[in-house]
């Protein structure tokens, strides 16, 4: 008989996600902020463009403005990679999965898989949603706006989509690290949030981290026009990418090893 | 004929011996009890049995392989460790057919299981709303999806009415008609009475007793023989005499123990002592398996 294959456990990994209710709500949820924030936003675009000096004018980044929905879609992504992890902890499902899936880096890596992919097929069509409907807004209004086929355009939205995949993996690592929702759900704010917001604060010595903190630089990917502090984005975003690649190595030894 | 083998199984939490030095054998056609107070390494030794928590040292196989080696997990072993552990937003049949699609099973085997437990008629609804019983229902069907066996419960009478009680039993017994090799922990020596064909005792995590359910009963030793005589103290004095000890009992009678009711009859006789009940008391088995794991009780009582 042949052994418990890895297609199966994606399978399996699928059919738990696709039955809760949860899921689809935090999709769901994840449109309609995402959506909302970028309506909202784009709202008073034509006068904000009017305000504008003419140096500003030249910064005008009609992609990027219509993308800020990434700031919360990533936290709701974040969750949905937290709870395929945690969920199982908090219930203590976790030893029933394993008993029917021993081999435990085949299930963690199947868990991490459906997460990613819910977060790449989500966080990509919520990233082009927003840009139709930033531009649509844009447009309305008489001010400069982008069209896909622009230059940067589609860069900056594959990488909207590649950034929020990135954040799933980060947070099926987290979750699987901490084993509590609370826990890796705090840390992923501290990481993706606090860190920046609260640079200005630290002392000098730890400024020069802070300037690549990987989520910082990776997130101008999402721009058309060039950002001065981050002339390479995409290798911000591959930095990004390492970093997460850490925390997944160590969230793979340590689910290994660890009782249940 | 598949076994569990556990071999000097030893698990340490830091300084803390949770499993020590622990060997028995569960043999498939008979339910084996597996009998501790509260903490004596039950569900640890459970775990490791599972693959879900690594020996210090030791091993416990399963046919001779390591869980973790089970090509096909389900289909040699199925465990119900806690009834709790399901996600109150799925439902119990995608509960079923998860763990189904992970093993290969095909999807009609969780039907098959919801119809063994009684649970078919709330198949779609979600396991949240369910009481403990259908919990534990639940948790016994997954164990069944792969017709395994070797079955592993840990405690699953614990919190069930009596008539979830009575279900278990006459199932876990069916279980072992049909061949299988059944492992039933509790911390309950009148369940196990009502359960199983052999009993592994353990206390703080060492082997007490690995013996059949006859002989358990046999080796807990003569009890002690309720005795109503008139002038009980006068006779109390002469079967202490004879080399007997004696206590009060109820409704001043003695409760005479150190002789047999033959020979208390006979000394009765010898004296003229006249006797209105002479009964034997079996012992019971709640006090065979106090006796034997009073040194390994966790925490214990004031005597009353």
């Amino acid at each position: 008989m042949s052994s418990v294959r890895f297609t199966r456990l994606l399978h399996a990994e699928w059919i738990k996600l696709r039955g809760l209710r949860s899921t689809w709500y935090t999709l769901a949820c994840l449109f309609v902020v995402g959506l909302g924030i970028t309506g909202l936003s784009m709202s008073t675009a034509g006068a904000d463009h009017a305000a504008l000096t003419e140096a500003e004018r030249q910064a005008w980044d009609p992609t990027n403005l219509s993308l800020t929905s990434y700031i919360v879609a990533q936290l709701i992504i974040g969750v949905v990679g937290i709870l395929v992890v945690t969920s199982e902890y908090a219930t203590g499902l976790m030893a029933t999965t394993l008993t029917a899936a021993p081999r435990r880096h085949r299930l963690l890596a199947a868990k991490v898989v459906v997460a990613t992919a819910i977060a790449v097929v989500a966080g990509q069509a919520l990233m082009l949603a927003s840009f139709l409907l930033g531009q649509a807004l844009l447009a309305g209004q008489g001010v400069p706006y982008a069209r896909l086929g622009d230059p940067g355009v589609f860069s900056a939205v594959a990488g909207g989509g590649v950034y929020l995949a990135a954040i799933a993996l980060l947070s099926a690592g987290l979750g699987t690290i901490m084993r509590a929702t609370a826990g890796a759900l705090a840390t992923l704010v501290g990481i993706v949030f606090l860190v920046p917001a609260l640079a200005g604060l630290f002392p000098s010595w730890l400024q020069g981290l802070v300037a690549v903190w990987p989520t910082r630089g990776a997130a101008s990917v999402l721009t058309t026009v060039p950002d001065p502090a981050h002339p390479h984005p995409w290798l911000n975003l591959g930095g990004m990418c390492l970093g997460v690649a850490a925390v997944l190595a160590a969230a793979f030894v340590l689910f290994r090893r660890r009782d249940v | 004929m598949t076994t569990i083998d556990v071999r000097g199984l030893t698990k340490r939490y830091g300084p803390d011996t949770v499993v020590d030095d622990l060997s028995f054998t569960v043999s498939p056609g008979q339910v084996t009890g597996f009998l501790g107070p509260n903490g004596a390494g039950k569900s640890t030794t459970m775990k490791m049995i599972m693959g879900l928590a690594a020996p210090t040292s030791g091993s416990a196989t399963v046919g001779g392989r390591r869980y973790r080696d089970l090509p096909v997990p389900l289909t040699e072993v199925g465990a119900l460790l806690d009834a709790g552990a399901v996600h109150g937003g799925r439902t119990a049949y995608d509960h079923l057919l998860a763990l189904a699609v992970s093993n290969g099973l095909p999807r009609r085997r969780a039907d098959e299981v919801l119809a063994r437990t009684g649970l078919e008629f709330v198949a779609g609804k979600r396991a949240g709303g369910f009481s403990l019983g259908m919990r534990q229902r639940l948790g016994i069907a997954a164990a069944l999806l792969g017709d395994p066996a070797v079955l592993i419960f840990d405690e699953p009478v614990n919190g069930l009415d009596p008539e979830g009680i009575r279900w278990i039993r006459g199932f876990m017994r069916s279980l072992a008609r049909e061949g299988r090799a059944v492992l039933v922990s509790s911390h309950l020596m009148s369940e196990m009475a009502l359960t199983a064909d052999h009993l592994v005792v353990i206390g703080r995590g060492r082997l007490i007793a690995d013996t059949g359910m006859g002989e358990f009963v046999r080796g807990a030793g003569e009890g002690a023989v309720l005795v109503r005589a008139s002038g009980a103290d006068s006779f109390a004095r002469r079967l202490t005499a004879a080399g007997a000890a004696v206590r009060g009992g109820p409704e001043s009678s003695l409760v005479v123990s150190g002789m047999t009711s033959a020979e208390i009859g006979k000394l009765a006789a010898y004296h003229g002592v006249e006797l209105s009940e002479l009964t034997p008391q079996r012992p019971s088995l709640e006090d065979a398996f106090m006796e034997l794991t009073r040194d390994s009780v966790e925490y214990q009582g004031a005597r009353a």
